[in-house]
């Protein structure tokens, strides 16, 4: 066949494309894999150890595993149907309405610390170290210094006593008390964020416009009215959204403090003990996907009752 | 601006939509096969021969750092020169073992965790013998005996009772022990009168201690059978024994007899306060004796001064004590050195002294009671070991029916119930959990 020899003598016309149009297709390329280069760590971290263990906990929910044993059985939804026939799981929400409470004072707290410690004051860097330390401070260390300060006789009861009150109060034995008791902890364990996200926010709040707001005879509540209010706006509503969600999930504080005794039991508490005491591995990890949705639904509601506007100073 | 960042926002989702879907599909296949075939843990015929190193989860991390254990170790390599033990000690032993169990690293001996079904331990441990012939050299054997093989051994035992500061008693002017909750309550309100002692410390933050009031089942009917009593019947029905025990400890808080705020009660502090006198008494168990006399001994205080006393029950005028074992010590299924496992095990209840140490009532049962349970013979206090037949079943029941007979929360809410931070009728209470646990009875089946 002549014609395929032909073809064959005859240099091809695909082959080797030049190496100029070769080299900028590589760099496209590696230019093209750069970013995920650069994310393959965190996302191997992220998946690693956020989704595989959600995706993991799903997949329990749907099954009577108790925690340890070889073997598990696929029941389907009967967890799920369990979690909503016992009304008695959901009354610990009661005990979020103290922390809901509490994490209002501690949003109002921090915005009027971050304002003041916004302006020119004297000591301005220590009051925010101290006001931010606490939150360095592990949970842990927290409840146990905590036990020792609300103990008969204890911190509080001392101090108490240099003001000349002499109290008989056992600070964590009704369910009220106790409930205010650690919320005030949790207060006083996250204010600390709450004032740096509030401080970071209105430092970039440019310093111009509170120099014309004085020009125009402002004083610093109506500064604080017309330019920090608004200016911090996005990070006031992520805040809300952090601590109702994070009043929903309550633990640490309460479950070193008090174990969830004297009604001071909260959701998360009540989940561990499925999982931990009754071995209800299964049953635990349906409430944590409910617990998990709630929270999404509740901040979802949020973010359409306050939508996230640009914000706008001018 | 705000248009394009909520596209990219979609987009971020979507992906991490199909990451997670992707993720969950890889996730399907969880939890793991266990070889369901059992092993034996023979016994060595010449300790010479027996070689390997092996690992052994403890709990007892205080003696693994002061040394103690080392010097076990070295005692047990003079019999056994080939096998080295190492010592594996962890703080959080339940939580961590559960965890650990897992996998087929768990070491070559170690204590059994709690949460281990009885019928689950042939999957996990090996065998160390037929209970015929086990238990006529140790007690507690039954504890462990699945399908009649024994699978673990604990290296002491210790039965409940009331520790108690016998100076304060005497001057509260009690000196014989109480034989009915009502003389128990007498003798508590007359310290309370005359002394400035705590009549009975609670321990409810540090939470466990409430639990050990569980193990008054068995002292108030002296039957060996009352495990299966629990399994079978309603512990909280009229005079069962733990509607005795619970109305005992609800009576206690009720009439004001415990210290001022139990919520923020100190357990290593209340060890040197007993000793002292401070408190004078406390249901815990016999093991407890060791550690408040050490107490006593570094606050200053006379050891000698901490007793120990049964129950306040008697059955045709005789009290009854029961003796539970300790952790049970096992040898994994997945050792490679099964031999020097079980060598170790056997070495360390017999020859160990680790009972002696701990003034515990030795496995051996030829083995002489340690003498914090001196006055036990004196008085004639008869120690009854309880049949565990019905062991696993009742743990079933008590996960089923959330009521947690060895978890703190239950005798949290009577304790809150019997001092008025929570409202409510003590027999209710009692009564709902019999109906729950017999509830619960009937689903598990057992």
């Amino acid at each position: 066949m002549p014609q395929t020899t032909e073809k064959v003598a005859r240099p091809p016309v695909v082959a080797p494309p030049s190496p100029r149009t070769r080299a900028p297709r590589r760099v496209r390329l590696w230019g093209k894999a750069t970013p995920w280069l650069f994310l393959a760590a965190p996302l191997a971290l992220l998946i690693v150890f956020t989704y595989a263990p959600v995706a993991n906990m799903l997949a329990y929910s749907f099954t009577d595993w108790d925690g340890v044993s070889p073997e598990l059985d696929y029941t389907g939804a009967d967890n799920y149907v369990e979690i909503f026939t016992r009304p008695e799981l959901f009354r610990v929400f009661f005990v979020s309405a103290y922390y809901l409470a509490a994490s209002a004072v501690q949003i109002a707290a921090a915005l009027y610390f971050a304002t003041i410690l916004s302006f020119n004051i004297r000591f301005r860097n220590f009051f925010k170290g101290v006001l931010f330390f606490p939150y360095l401070i592990n949970g842990v260390a927290i409840g146990f210094a905590f036990l020792y300060f609300f103990q008969d006789g204890g911190t509080l009861d001392s101090v108490l006593a240099l003001f000349g009150y002499e109290s008989d109060h056992a600070w964590l034995s009704t369910s009220t008390s106790a409930n205010i008791s650690l919320a005030g902890v949790s207060v006083w364990r996250y204010m600390g964020l709450n004032f740096v996200l509030f401080l970071g926010a209105i430092q970039s709040i440019p310093g111009e416009l509170y120099e014309a707001a004085e020009l125009d005879g402002a004083n610093r509540w109506h500064q604080f009215r017309h330019i920090i209010a608004p200016g911090i706006r996005p990070v006031l509503s992520l805040s809300v959204i952090l601590s109702i969600s994070g009043s929903l999930s309550v633990f640490e504080i309460p479950y070193i403090m008090t174990g969830g005794a004297t009604g001071t039991e909260t959701f998360v508490i009540q989940t561990v003990d499925l999982a931990f005491r009754f071995n209800k591995t299964g049953l635990a990890s349906a409430a944590a996907v409910v617990l998990l949705l709630i929270i999404l639904a509740v901040t979802w509601v949020q973010r359409r009752l306050v939508p996230d506007d640009k914000v706008d100073l001018t | 601006m705000n248009h394009r960042r909520n596209r990219r926002n979609r987009r971020t989702l979507a992906r991490t939509g199909t990451l997670l879907a992707a993720v969950l599909l890889a996730a399907g296949c969880t939890g793991s096969g266990g070889s369901s075939k059992g092993a034996d843990a023979k016994a060595a015929d010449d300790p010479s021969q027996v070689s390997g190193t092996i690992t052994v989860l403890t709990h007892r991390t205080d003696l693994v750092q002061d040394g103690t254990m080392k010097k076990y170790a070295d005692a047990f390599s003079k019999t056994y020169p080939k096998v080295k033990v190492k010592f594996d000690a962890i703080t959080d032993y339940e939580e961590e073992v559960k965890i650990r169990m897992n996998t087929e690293n768990y070491g070559d001996v170690l204590m059994i965790p709690n949460v281990i079904n009885k019928n689950d331990y042939p999957r996990f441990f090996a065998s160390l013998g037929t209970q015929e012939e086990l238990s006529k050299k140790y007690r507690f054997t039954g504890f462990t005996t699945v399908d009649g093989k024994v699978y673990g051994q604990s290296p002491m035992g210790a039965t409940p009772g009331f520790l108690y500061n016998k100076r304060i008693w005497a001057e509260a002017g009690v000196t014989e022990w109480p034989t009915t909750p009502e003389e128990f309550l007498t003798a508590l309100k007359a310290i309370k009168s005359k002394t400035d002692a705590v009549p009975y410390y609670t321990n409810f933050a540090a939470q466990w201690p409430l639990t050990q009031w569980t193990y008054v089942n068995g002292s108030v009917s002296c039957d060996t059978g009352a495990t299966a009593a629990l399994a079978e019947g309603n512990p909280w029905a009229e005079d069962g024994e733990l509607r005795v025990g619970d109305r005992l400890l609800y009576d206690i808080v009720n009439q004001g007899l415990i210290e001022k705020d139990p919520t923020t009660t100190n357990w290593e502090g209340s060890k040197p306060q007993l000793a002292k006198g401070e408190i004078a008494t406390a249901w815990l168990g016999s093991w407890a004796v060791i550690q408040f006399r050490q107490a006593a001994e570094k606050a200053g205080a006379d050891p000698d001064d901490i007793g120990f006393m049964p129950f306040p029950a008697r059955v045709d005028g005789k009290a009854c004590a029961t003796a539970t074992p300790d952790y049970n010590q096992a040898v994994s299924i997945h050792s490679e050195h099964k031999e020097a496992a079980r060598a170790w095990i056997d070495w360390f209840t017999e020859k160990s002294g680790y009972a002696e140490d701990n003034l515990s009532i030795a496995t051996l049962s030829d083995a002489p009671l340690p003498e914090a349970l001196k006055p036990y013979e004196e008085q004639g206090v008869e120690l009854i070991e309880l049949d565990d037949t019905k062991g696993g079943a009742v743990k079933d029941i008590d996960r089923a029916s959330e009521v947690g007979i060895y978890a703190p929360e239950y005798r949290q809410d009577l304790v809150d119930l019997a001092r008025g931070a929570k409202d409510g009728d003590v027999d209710d209470f009692l009564d709902d959990l019999g109906k729950r646990w017999t509830e619960a009875q009937k689903t598990v089946g057992s």
